[in-house]
């Protein structure tokens, strides 16, 4: 069995991302870059199930800049047997990200799509909802236990309020919550072999699909910053002020 | 041009964040209608009908819709969609799970937890957990968005729309719903609820979580909250989180005990009305958005703010 799974090169999640003094976005520009977090989660359920021996094979791809190579090499340190780099100098679109992914599964043909839920810096959380219905594949998002076994997943999912299990038919999209699992951290010798192994080099325009922005960002801002009240004695003290004062209680 | 709303419920109680939706949605277009899709879900349809300012009110049932399946959904969604210019889906987990899909059926981009509606094509919505606003404007005929409900008053009540039936969305049927495990609670919804108690690392342990902060709550009639590092640390439940990457409240009074304030804990919170910190770090971030502090260890204020209570009549 197959499975694909897309990382996202993006700021590191300990560092506090600054808005661009003239609002055109987010500064980036020195700032540490890491794989996001919730694709970690998924290549570490894909190198898992490779090494249960559910799987055979785990293909990464990546859509960025040329330094993405270095998150894909990442999870290919965690265990990754290839890559896929499709350079783009843009950000594409949740949209032109699944329409990507759904030219790459058509050439590898994988049995699963494994990815993260959503990625740290647009936070849409959309790509793996869109890429399952552009393919009409089962989807099973917010997953926080997968389960495969003859030709399905069980998949226990995140939801409002609890847990809920469901069972898709591969091939299918599931997309990783926090608490799939820890992801590992690479040794030292598979770092070294992870240089080794293929990356291919593709460009957007290999795949022909439209990706053209359907969205004009028009301003990035701060938010507004809540300043800092008072501190206060006792705890006698605060039950006044939240009743007198505030009027919440 | 009209506008559909998908009520958030859960076949047998409608969820306020509909009505914060129909807000949203009435500063698109005066035209809004309301879709709910369940099963036996009529009592949801009646109650979305007194929703004030809601033209109809549209339900769709089925098997599958009644358990959230999410191809069932936006089958449904995408059949109506020829006579709306947009729809705005509460974005919560269920309504994250099925409105992408949406989009991508209908060739859209997908606008998430919209925060501000600035024009009918013009959305504010938060990136990079919170620490930055972008707002967008859209060109596609017909606009998909998710509503981050607490950043909307709930619309009142005093409609009187029809209730129509519509066709359930059919499922490719690869998707089966197994089963479901929810925790039960006396205590109100935590995004829906006026006061929430949150606990932290500090807590040490489940057994101290559930001492502390719950008999807080219950004599507040406040929901339970926790950080991550509370959840991960296993001291709560997963659907307690509340952050960038739990849930999102913004209520009336938001307590905070033993949180220091990570920029993940803050972009889940920090547009409660009034925060109150108890924290015996008086470094900790979380002191920075607090309108009300307590620098002292929860063990000592937690029984003194009970007393204190008590003290009042509460």
């Amino acid at each position: 069995m197959k499975l694909l799974v897309p990382v996202k090169r993006v700021i590191d999640s300990n560092v506090k991302a600054r808005v661009k003094p003239d609002q055109t976005g987010v500064d980036l520009a020195n700032v540490k870059m890491a794989m996001n977090p919730f694709c970690e989660i998924a290549v570490e359920e894909a190198v898992r199930l490779k090494e249960k021996g559910v799987a055979t094979e785990v293909v990464l791809v990546s859509i960025g800049p040329q330094q993405a190579q270095e998150t894909i090499r990442t999870g290919l340190a965690m265990g990754g047997d290839r890559g896929i780099l499709i350079v783009s100098d843009t950000d594409p679109e949740p949209l032109a990200v699944a329409k990507l992914l759904k030219a790459v599964v058509d050439e590898e043909k994988p049995d699963l799509v494994l990815m993260g839920k959503q990625a740290i810096d647009g936070d849409n959380n959309a790509v793996g909802q869109m890429l399952s219905a552009l393919l009409d594949w089962p989807q099973a998002t917010f997953a926080s236990k997968v389960e495969i076994s003859g030709g399905k997943a069980a998949v226990i999912r995140e939801v409002d309020g609890g847990l809920q299990t469901v069972e898709v038919q591969l091939p299918a999209v599931i997309t990783a919550d926090l608490r799939l699992n820890e992801p590992r951290y690479a040794s030292l010798p598979n770092i070294m072999k992870a240089k080794k192994k293929e990356i291919a080099m593709k460009t957007v325009a290999d795949y022909g699909v439209d990706v053209a922005p359907r969205l004009k960002v028009l301003k990035v801002a701060e938010p507004a910053k809540r300043s800092a009240g008072v501190k206060l004695e006792t705890a006698a003290d605060l039950v006044g002020k939240l009743k007198n004062e505030a009027g919440v209680i | 041009m009209a506008v559909l709303v998908v009520a958030d419920n859960d076949n047998a109680h409608l969820r306020d964040s509909t009505n914060k939706t129909v807000t949203a949605a009435l500063a698109v277009s005066s035209d809004v209608d309301v879709l709910v899709m369940g099963q036996g879900a009529k009592a949801v349809a009646d109650a979305a009908a007194k929703i004030e300012g809601v033209r109809k009110v549209l339900l769709a049932e089925s098997a599958d819709l009644g358990h959230a399946v999410a191809e069932a959904q936006a089958a449904t969604v995408v059949g109506l969609m020829g006579g709306y210019d947009a729809v705005l889906v509460p974005a919560t987990a269920g309504g994250k799970n099925f409105a992408p899909r949406v989009a991508a059926k209908l060739d859209v981009a997908i606008i998430s937890d919209v925060l501000a509606i600035v024009s009918a094509d013009t959305f504010t919505r938060p990136i990079y957990a919170g620490n930055a606003l972008e707002t967008v404007q859209s060109s596609d005929a017909k606009k998909v968005l998710t509503v981050r409900a607490t950043a909307f008053k709930a619309a009142g009540e005093g409609g009187s729309a029809s209730v129509e039936s519509a066709s359930a969305g059919a499922d490719a049927a690869k998707t089966k719903f197994v089963s479901e495990e929810m925790v039960k609670s006396d205590r109100p919804e935590l995004t829906a609820a006026k006061i929430v108690v949150s606990g932290g690392r500090a807590m040490g342990s489940a057994e101290e979580f559930h001492k502390v902060i719950e008999p807080l709550a219950d004599k507040l009639g406040a929901a339970v909250g926790a950080s991550r590092a509370a959840v991960d640390a296993g001291y709560a439940p997963n659907d307690y989180q509340v952050g960038q990457t739990g849930k999102v409240v913004a209520p009336e009074l938001y307590i905070a005990i033993g949180i220091s304030g990570a920029i993940q804990h803050l972009a889940g919170m920090k547009d409660s009305k009034v925060i109150v910190a108890i924290n015996k770090d008086a470094d900790a971030p979380i002191f920075q958005v607090a309108d009300y502090g307590l620098v002292a260890d929860y063990k000592n204020a937690v029984p003194e703010l009970m007393d204190a209570l008590t003290a009042i009549g509460k």
